[in-house]
């Protein structure tokens, strides 16, 4: 995995997502909900990228734009050296066995009038000429990979438990040998005794395939046991960005600490000792956000210049990025080109 | 492994199912039953039953059912069981092609209108617009202009199948439309479209494959009614003149028939009517069947 360290797999540059709001008697424009405003990232070859944040913070619509699912508003979107965010449908249509996506529900995500069969070899269909004897021997390769029995290949969706579908949907995305997997909280709705086995397959996958993820969740201890670097996003913008550990130990962003504190501690002389950060307020609508830092309305270290300028994407240490007056408060004027991305530093070896 | 795994795909064919679901609704069972003798009577009826539906025969008028005419005969002594057989193949063919064609016409638009934001607008105004259309009047018209032409391509009565057929089918399509679209509406969302999307399928197998299969319940059911009304409505038309000719029996025309003399033959009623019914609630019996059946949720419970 290290020797492809250096090459990014998927850069997002400033990519923004605005729904717009329609409204009053002639259904006119009359608002955006910035769902994604304004994000830079870089994804490295084999690593997975953990994206946390809380329930409406944007993580599901930046992996959705990310494979151009909707339609991004601004910003460039590559993946493996090809411009997928302003690619013809045709050439989109060439690209996008090497994007694909494990969604949340695996109920909602699968077809129900579909067979096994027909679900995981639909990417097939579409992408390969394959005779019917070589997809389905394709299909039960991939049923292989990824636990399911084979003599299932007939039955429907409905026929088999949460983690089962989840594993169908596993197998679908990996049909077409993909470089790079979406997974939208592909473990938000499972029991947790499933969730670790649907996890471990990622892993062994990763492993095996030389997979890299898009890890979307709001698990963070899930995060911290999955991902390589870590993502926080609040209202639309990544708050920070650092290598896992670093992150868990020594969070920057006031918001992260606050989510970290957040997690629940299993060990109560140790839960007994730390102190949860509890923010106050809610949080601000994502058609209307704050002026300067959107985490200003809540934040406990709340300064000045918070509410009247936009904190910069910045590295602050080699690897880790924060987006936080408190730690360029000495050269916010200076600081346009921070959101420039460096060579960062390739961890979490031990996966 | 392999083998068994060989056997079962070779051996079993996605159809029986369906077919094995179809055979628990005691309801479709019977309604397919019944739908099947209607139409074998009113096929093979006329080859056995020596009677034909348009000799006059003075002698032998308004006759209470006996057995030389089990049914009767109308006021100008013309066998009302042969009347019935012959009628209802005309009825029972407008029916289904007036309903294929209303569903056909529905879907489409419905699909394309829910599917593709573009079309919306205009076409679910387009649907507005035939809702509010005065109906009968508009087809009045239609078949004053067009009558005398497709006549005279088609024969008489080919050429007044067509009309009404179309008549029919395009004055009949918006429920189902209005129906479809809703249902795509809200299917698009569905996460298994979006991951449709992701793997890269194109529009129109998107359509084919994943929004019209999900579809296919609503479909189903407008299609049954559909039957029903359009065998209503070609009564209706009869009875203004403007369908068949006086001396072709439908169903409709039948019924109409009998209407003025309804107190002192209540019979004539009854038989055309009964017939109407009886097929509509085969064909919605057998409809509601085929779609538990063609549900793969519902199948196997």
């Amino acid at each position: 995995m290290l020797d492809d360290a250096d090459r990014p797999l998927v850069s997002v540059r400033n990519l923004k997502m605005h729904f717009p709001i329609y409204g009053g008697l002639m259904r006119r424009r009359v608002g955006e909900v910035k769902a994604v405003d304004g994000i830079s990232f870089e994804i490295f070859e084999g690593e997975t990228l953990g994206l946390v944040g809380e329930s409406g913070c944007g993580k599901s619509t930046v992996g959705r734009t990310i494979l151009r699912l909707y339609e991004a508003t601004a910003g460039d979107v590559i993946i493996d050296g090809k411009e997928i965010a302003h690619a013809e449908p045709e050439e989109l249509r060439r690209m996008r066995p090497t994007m694909q996506m494990i969604f949340q529900d695996p109920q909602a995500s699968l077809n129900p009038r579909m067979t096994v069969r027909d679900i995981v070899g639909e990417p097939l269909r579409e992408h390969m000429a394959l005779s019917n004897t070589e997809l389905t021997d394709r299909v039960h390769q991939l049923m292989d990979q990824v636990g399911l029995n084979r003599d299932f290949a007939d039955r429907y969706p409905h026929e088999f438990s949460g983690g089962q579908r989840q594993r169908i949907g596993i197998a679908r995305a990996l049909a077409l040998n993909p470089k790079f997997i979406v997974c939208d909280e592909p473990i938000a709705a499972l029991d947790v005794s499933i969730q670790a086995q649907v996890v471990n397959l990622l892993e062994e996958l990763q492993d095996r395939l030389g997979l890299t993820y898009l890890f979307i969740s709001h698990d963070l201890s899930m995060v911290r046991h999955i991902a390589d670097r870590v993502a926080v996003m609040y209202l639309g913008q990544i708050a920070e960005l650092a290598p896992r550990d670093a992150l868990y130990e020594k969070p920057l962003h006031p918001y992260t600490e606050a989510l970290l504190s957040a997690v629940p501690e299993p060990d109560p002389t140790i839960a007994a000792k730390t102190e949860r950060i509890i923010l106050t307020g809610d949080v601000p609508s994502p058609s209307n956000p704050p002026t300067g830092c959107n985490f200003s309305t809540r934040c406990p270290k709340v300064m000045d210049i918070c509410t009247r300028e936009t904190p910069t994407f910045r590295e602050q240490e080699p690897g880790r990025f924060v987006a936080c007056h408190l730690y360029n408060s000495e050269q916010t004027s200076a600081a346009n080109a921070a959101s420039e991305v460096n060579k960062s530093i390739q961890q979490g070896e031990e996966t | 492994m392999t083998d068994k795994a060989d056997i079962r795909t070779a051996a079993r064919n996605q159809w029986w199912d369906v077919w094995d679901q179809f055979k628990t609704h005691k309801g479709a069972l019977l309604g397919a039953s019944v739908f099947l003798l209607i139409i074998i009577a009113v096929y093979l009826g006329p080859f056995v039953w020596p009677y034909d539906p348009q000799f006059i025969d003075y002698r032998s008028r308004n006759l209470s059912p006996s057995f030389a005419h089990p049914l009767g005969t109308d006021q100008l002594g013309r066998d009302q069981l042969a009347r019935m057989l012959s009628g209802g193949q005309v009825s029972i063919i407008v029916g289904l092609s007036a309903m294929a064609l209303s569903v056909v016409l529905g879907t489409l638009i419905g699909v394309l209108a829910g599917y593709f934001k573009r079309l919306d607008g205009p076409l679910m105004r387009l649907t507005d617009l035939f809702l509010a259309l005065p109906l009968l009047p508009l087809i009045l018209v239609a078949s004053l202009l067009f009558r005398e032409k497709l006549s005279a391509a088609f024969g008489p009565e080919g050429g007044i199948f067509i009309l009404i057929v179309s008549l029919i089918g395009i004055t009949s399509w918006m429920q189902t439309a209005r129906i479809v679209r809703g249902d795509v509406l809200a299917l698009k969302e569905r996460e298994f479209v979006l991951a449709a999307r992701s793997i890269g399928t194109p529009d129109r197998r998107m359509i084919t494959r994943h929004v019209l299969p999900n579809v296919m319940s609503p479909i189903m059911v407008s299609a049954t009614l559909g039957i029903a009304t359009a065998i209503i409505t070609e009564s209706a038309l009869s009875f203004l003149g403007f369908g068949f000719p006086p001396d072709f029996p439908t169903w409709g025309r039948l019924l109409n028939d009998s209407v003025d003399r309804m107190q002192i033959y209540p019979e004539r009623v009854l038989w055309p009517g009964l017939a109407i019914s009886l097929t509509v609630l085969s064909v919605n019996y057998m409809g509601d069947g085929l779609r538990d059946a063609l549900d793969p949720r519902i199948r196997g419970r």
